[in-house]
């Protein structure tokens, strides 16, 4: 029950964070120079003033601010993110939803690849405190945090790409000859052109759980109850797992969850780097564009992701916290 | 009066010779050295760099590295060496600027959160909780394609869209402050909510404060160097680590030496203010220090 008022609470306070977010993200977009217009209008020599009032009055850009703002919103609520400014005129849902995948995927990937390396690593590097083992990871674990993603990414390409030319250096899948392949092969084709990216975008996140892991792990067992739990005897192998390892990711929850703007961050550029068609390469675009719209839409559908991670971290952190989940802990 | 009162209120980190704490650790030490090579690279730029960074050479264009050009050469014939060296300048001083923006706003906003608290504090912090929901680098795309590209600009910017972390640690150190007794003390002995906050209780916070400083240089010049290289950063002619990157992803298979060595130098500064953070960060707090289980 305590859970659930818990729940309940949070979801209550997401309204007005997300109302934040579109307002913030409009002021934006509004206050600074340029519009949609000016990029199909400005070097058209057969517009006319007129055509142009006519053309930001069919837009809608000609009312004022608040009333756009009111507009968008009304829209949103039925889950309407408008139409695109480009020529096209398509919804911007439709454009945002056949490139969402690619990106969900990849990110989802990196998430998986950096708990996969990052926990054990972090682990083993507290139970061995101090150890050689400790000292090599620590500096590594810098090394990796400080190298820009970008670069690494470039390194990669010229090694395993260029160099070696075992990995495909851009795009989802083959070119040449893509129509040709049975399921498996394609399967096989968007493993390999996915590897490097998966790579480059878990990279910084590795290094910063791992860190973060084998600090919060080194916290707790320095706990009286560690100790208690060795004195009884047990297996040093169940104190560390069991006793130990449980409360270490707790905060781990927390920490997860804040890096997920982060890591969607990081899709734009590792998504122009490989030429990967995600929705960092649509935000790129339509931010060139002054695309409004599409990207009000793109930083709505970002930060509604990154919300939602919060909220399951939230959620991941009182089931495997019973002080929360018990209600015992009244202060927030 | 006086006296006691000036006892109470000198909080215990001012007596510890943390200093000499940090000396102890290897990696701090070479952080330090680190960032000190920097400053003065970046300072002596001019009398350092072999060739005018901006000084087109045809005949020596795309040369590998060698002794008239120990890192070679660009598209344009441009010696690397001289452009990296002058390249420093640029991401010290857009990394250095951006946090201290970065700085102020998040002390003045977290203690004007914590040292008032109830709705003030509410209004604050839950607008630091949007600001965190943003993948950082889209706002700052979103604002840097609007405006002007300029180095201004990117600091400001960086500056404006980084200052979260030192918000909540500045609020954090002011809610567990007010309610001392030296703050109490001051009050009884007439001195002004100012003053409270900024004599008595903000000392209190330098520590922590520095440390987030130092390591938000690191996460600053990493970020101008990404945007420089996504070509809304700082712009070409002048040098910047994160734009000669993007020469060198143009010519990836022709010069290896182009996305080398950029690269390399921004590794070796973020890493440099990593450390040093991270080793102050030990220094500094007594937790830390006293179980003598030093990092």
């Amino acid at each position: 029950m305590a859970l659930f008022l818990y729940l309940i609470k949070k979801i209550f306070t997401l309204g007005p964070t997300f109302l934040g977010i579109t307002l913030i993200s409009f002021m934006v977009m509004h206050l600074a120079p340029g519009e949609p217009m000016s990029l199909q209008t400005d070097f058209n020599p057969k517009m006319t003033p007129e055509m142009r009032e006519r053309l930001r009055a069919q837009y809608g850009l000609d009312r004022p601010l608040h009333i756009q703002y009111l507009q968008w919103l009304k829209g949103m609520a039925v889950l309407d993110l408008g139409l695109s400014f480009s020529p096209d005129r398509r919804p911007v849902w439709d454009k945002i939803k056949e490139r969402l995948p690619v990106t969900l995927l990849i990110n989802v990937l990196a998430i998986g690849l950096i708990l996969v390396i990052a926990v054990p690593l972090g682990v083993a590097a507290a139970v061995r405190h101090n150890s050689f083992f400790d000292q090599v990871t620590t500096v590594l674990v810098f090394v990796a945090y400080a190298a820009p993603a970008f670069w690494v990414a470039l390194l990669l390409m010229l090694y395993f790409g260029v160099h070696l030319g075992w990995l495909p250096i851009s795009g989802l899948h083959s070119l040449m000859g893509y129509e040709q392949m049975s399921v498996w092969e394609k399967l096989l084709d968007w493993c390999r052109h996915l590897i490097l990216p998966v790579l480059v975008s878990a990279l910084g996140g590795l290094a910063g759980l791992s860190r973060y892991t084998r600090s919060s792990m080194l916290e707790v067992l320095r706990q009286d109850y560690i100790t208690t739990a060795r004195a009884k005897g047990l297996p040093e192998k169940k104190v560390i797992y069991k006793h130990a390892l449980r409360n270490a990711l707790l905060p781990l929850i927390t920490i997860l969850g804040l890096s997920i703007p982060g890591l969607i961050g990081g899709s734009v550029i590792f998504e122009s780097i490989f030429a990967i068609p995600g929705v960092g390469q649509l935000m790129w675009t339509s931010v060139m564009a002054r695309d409004y719209h599409l990207l009000m839409g793109n930083l709505v559908i970002v930060s509604v992701l990154t919300l939602l991670g919060n909220q399951l971290a939230d959620i991941g952190y009182a089931l495997a916290d019973p002080r929360i989940r018990t209600g015992v802990q009244v202060e927030d | 009066m006086k006296a006691i009162n000036h006892q109470i209120t000198k909080s215990p980190n001012h007596q510890i010779p943390w200093l000499g704490q940090l000396g102890n650790n290897p990696l701090a030490v070479a952080g330090l050295l680190i960032v000190g090579f920097l400053c003065i690279v970046a300072l002596s730029a001019p009398w350092l760099a072999p060739y005018d960074p901006q000084a087109i050479d045809t005949w020596h264009i795309l040369e590998s590295p060698s002794m008239a050009h120990l890192l070679g050469t660009d598209p344009l014939g441009r010696d690397c060496l001289s452009r990296l060296i002058y390249g420093a300048r640029i991401s010290l001083l857009v990394g250095i600027i951006a946090v201290g923006i970065a700085t102020v706003i998040g002390t003045t906003l977290g203690a004007l959160a914590g040292f008032y608290g109830k709705w003030i504090d509410g209004l604050i912090m839950r607008f630091v909780d949007i600001i965190l929901c943003f993948p950082t680098i889209f706002l700052i795309m979103a604002v840097i394609a609007f405006l002007e590209p300029s180095i201004l600009n990117i600091m400001a910017v960086i500056g404006f869209t980084s200052w979260m972390g030192v918000a909540r640690l500045v609020r954090a150190e002011f809610m567990s402050l007010r309610q001392r007794d030296f703050v109490l003390a001051a009050r009884i002995s007439g001195a002004s909510n100012a003053r409270i906050a900024f004599s008595h209780i903000l000392p209190n916070a330098v520590a922590p404060i520095l440390v987030a400083t130092t390591l938000g240089v690191g996460g600053a010049i990493l970020t101008e160097s990404a945007l420089s290289f996504l070509g809304i950063g700082v712009q070409p002619p002048t040098p910047s680590w994160g734009n000669m990157l993007t020469e060198g992803k143009d010519n990836l298979e022709i010069a290896w030496w182009l996305s080398m060595f950029p690269g390399l130098a921004i590794l070796v500064t973020v890493l440099g203010y990593n450390l040093l953070g991270e080793g102050l960060r030990d220094a500094l707090d007594p937790r830390i220090r006293d179980s003598g289980k030093n990092n």
